[in-house]
């Protein structure tokens, strides 16, 4: 069947073997003007995206978390080449994208794909849901006949009858069945990376968790790589291999799930922990980790960013940025008393009395 | 003058409920169709209690809030049952009365403060012409009132604040400007439409500390809507879910979340990513919430319920009691 095709597909385009991350990101930076300088007047700038280091290992579901205003969206949209770097590099399967001797965007579209949050917005209301998911496959040269019948198949692989659903349009259809058309369409191409920008957040807790097991059928099936955006922290610690903490357009924490999970080392990912609300009726949140709303990214603070909500902040905080920086094995920091955060100083009163543990 | 003046006395206990609705039901017309989104509900509320309408979209949850405040439109809706508040018959009132009713008795808290503010008035001269329209009061009173209420939501520099236009603030000041904009009158039932949804956990978690906080020191009673398990334990004494229009399941925290009975509560629960193992399957409940329009005969969890048998498809099922106040509508419950 096709997916045995799909896998050697996958196999000759692996080049780097399993080792070489998937794909590697450095010093990505993007702040957009919203009033320019001149005139003595300040240019205030929005520090969307400040600097971004990281990588995707083949076969990984690399979980982004962080408020609003975060930069994770924007880390998404930068990725897919929907809106263009002010500086960084981004190498996929060891070939620069968009550079002379690298691979074309139009190249790594093809090989990564998105899928958004707004599952009515992100289809053509005119297209059949058939007509839709063979689009892409047909930009890129695939014939009609067979883009129909590769749509035809996905169609029932994300759970939808083809007989029943493949004439149907948009709005014929649930949120939950909206995104299957999405993530079938963001398959349509065989990609190898696959980037859900909080793809399940507006989706009925009963279909989200339908969705969530679809996506790890797939991700055996196909052998894909995630790259899974959201902001509920139950999600992303299910789903994720790994979990990279945003804080104002930088990486405050990153590292394996459990053990971020378990010992968080930066005073941020320690907050937004304890403020997932408790299942538990005896032991109801007491007191709010964070005061006030997460700042917006136009008038950083210096220093360490998280310094005006922090509840452990010192003088030398203000001083200069923290570095990411090593705090056990595969896990990184960036914050100065990180050795404290994990030592349990300046205890929390609940982190998560629900780990599954 | 004080806002704690409505503080629950020890008498409140032998009052009647506050909120009493009986059997009832909701449709929309629309040209082509009939949607049934209430299908006959009965629900009572005690003073000083806070109940939580836990329910996905389409459950009929937010629609049985809006009939308690008659903000449904009025042609296109036929409303059936009774609505009883504070002893008045909410859908037997003219528009003058509801006027009086609305602010005074219940208000209501939004998803979206933004809208619920006018985006061209400061929100403090919103507060006090509230306050001005529905006490008599001076504007110069109005205004002192509503520093007042900006300092019971603990909005920071709330003299400052005031001057401010609803773009100016954050999600969750808005939400805060809301809250005293719904107090403003001193209501005994302030109705919650999923008011934490749309916020940051960090600022949810903020919110739903302060909605405790003010419940216990002003003694209202709240009716809380969410479709969120982990905000319901937060906030509320007792849950209600709901399911195609109905209540199934009703009961107090402890034994709504501590042991459900309902298989559509059990569902819920159990397909919680929060449980799960990683790389185990979740236990997802099969198939899609009905249509409202074609409900199906009997249970309407049947079709997707793991226990349902030929029962359940002959006949609504009734409430079994499993407590004083724990009750659930299922067939294969003990009678």
């Amino acid at each position: 069947m096709n997916n045995s095709l799909s896998l050697s597909r996958h196999d000759a385009l692996d080049r780097g073997g399993k080792a070489q991350p998937l794909l590697r990101v450095r010093g990505l930076q993007k702040h957009f003007t919203i009033t320019r300088g001149g005139m003595g007047r300040q240019a205030k700038r929005v520090h969307a995206v400040d600097g971004v280091d990281f990588d995707v290992y083949k076969g990984e579901t690399l979980g982004i978390v962080g408020e609003s205003g975060c930069g994770k969206s924007t880390t998404a949209r930068l990725l897919m080449h929907l809106l263009a770097a002010d500086h960084g590099e981004m190498v996929f399967d060891g070939d620069p994208i968009g550079q002379r001797g690298g691979i074309s965007v139009r190249g790594m579209r093809r090989q990564v794909q998105m899928v958004f949050q707004n599952s009515y917005a992100s289809l053509n209301p005119r297209m059949s849901v058939e007509d839709s998911i063979a689009f892409g496959p047909q930009v890129h040269g695939v014939n009609r006949r067979e883009s129909r019948q590769r749509a035809r198949r996905l169609l029932d692989q994300v759970g939808l009858s083809s007989r029943l659903f493949a004439h149907r349009y948009p709005h014929e259809l649930s949120g939950g069945q909206r995104q299957r058309v999405n993530i079938a369409r963001a398959l349509a191409l065989e990609p190898r990376l696959l980037i859900l920008d909080e793809a399940v957040s507006a989706l009925d807790k009963s279909v989200e968790a339908q969705v969530l097991n679809l996506l790890m059928d797939l991700k055996q099936e196909y052998g894909l790589t995630y790259l899974f955006i959201s902001h509920d922290l139950n999600v992303v610690r299910y789903i994720s291999d790994r979990v990279m903490v945003m804080y104002l357009g930088k990486v405050a924490e990153m590292g394996e799930v459990e053990a971020l999970y378990r010992a968080p080392a930066h005073p941020y990912t320690r907050a937004l922990l304890s403020a997932m609300p408790s299942m538990n009726p005896d032991q109801r949140t007491q007191q709010a980790p964070l005061v006030g709303d997460p700042p917006n990214p136009i008038d950083l603070p210096p220093g360490c960013r998280f310094c005006p909500r922090c509840p452990m902040v010192e003088d030398a905080c203000r001083d200069a940025e923290p570095a990411l920086e090593a705090c056990g094995t595969a896990h990184q920091v960036a914050c100065r008393r990180a050795d404290e955060v994990m030592a349990g100083a300046v205890p929390v009163k609940r982190i998560s009395e629900e780990s599954p543990t | 003058m004080s806002l704690a003046a409505a503080t629950s006395d020890p008498a409140a206990a032998s009052q009647p409920p506050l909120v009493e609705i009986s059997d009832l039901t909701v449709h929309f017309r629309t040209p082509t169709r009939q949607v049934h989104a209430v299908n006959g509900v009965d629900l009572s509320l005690e003073r000083g209690e806070v109940l939580t309408i836990l329910g996905e979209s389409g459950s009929g949850k937010s629609v049985t809030l809006r009939t308690l405040m008659r903000l449904l439109p009025e042609r296109r809706s036929q409303i059936s049952g009774r609505v009883s508040v504070d002893g008045q018959d909410v859908l037997a009132m003219s528009q003058r009365q509801l006027t009086r009713f609305r602010g005074r008795t219940a208000s209501m808290i939004f998803q979206e403060p933004m809208l619920a503010f006018d985006p061209v008035y400061t929100i403090g001269e919103q507060i006090a012409e509230t306050v001005c329209r529905h006490e008599g009061v001076s504007r110069r009173e109005g205004l002192a009132r509503a520093l007042e209420l900006f300092e019971l939501v603990r909005i920071p520099s709330a003299q400052r604040r005031l001057a401010n236009y609803p773009h100016e603030l954050s999600g969750g000041m808005s939400q805060r400007a809301m809250i005293a904009l719904a107090l403003s009158c001193r209501p005994k039932l302030l109705l919650a439409d999923e008011p934490t949804t749309a916020l940051d956990a960090t600022v949810q978690i903020q919110i739903l500390l302060l909605l405790r906080d003010l419940q216990r020191e002003l003694g209202m009673s709240v009716i809380f809507v969410t479709h969120d398990m982990g905000v319901a334990n937060e906030i509320s004494d007792r849950i209600a879910v709901m399911y195609a229009g109905r209540i199934v399941e009703s009961g107090r925290v402890e034994e709504l979340i501590g042991a459900p009975q309902h298989p559509y509560t059990q569902g819920l629960m159990a397909s919680r990513a929060s449980g799960a193992q990683r790389g185990q399957r979740l236990e997802a409940i099969p198939g899609a919430p009905p249509d409202l329009a074609e409900l199906p005969q009997g249970c309407a969890f049947a079709p997707r319920c793991p226990q349902a048998s030929d029962e359940c498809l002959a006949a609504v099922p009734a409430a079994r009691g499993l407590s004083d106040i724990h009750w659930a509508a299922c067939c294969r419950l003990p009678a």
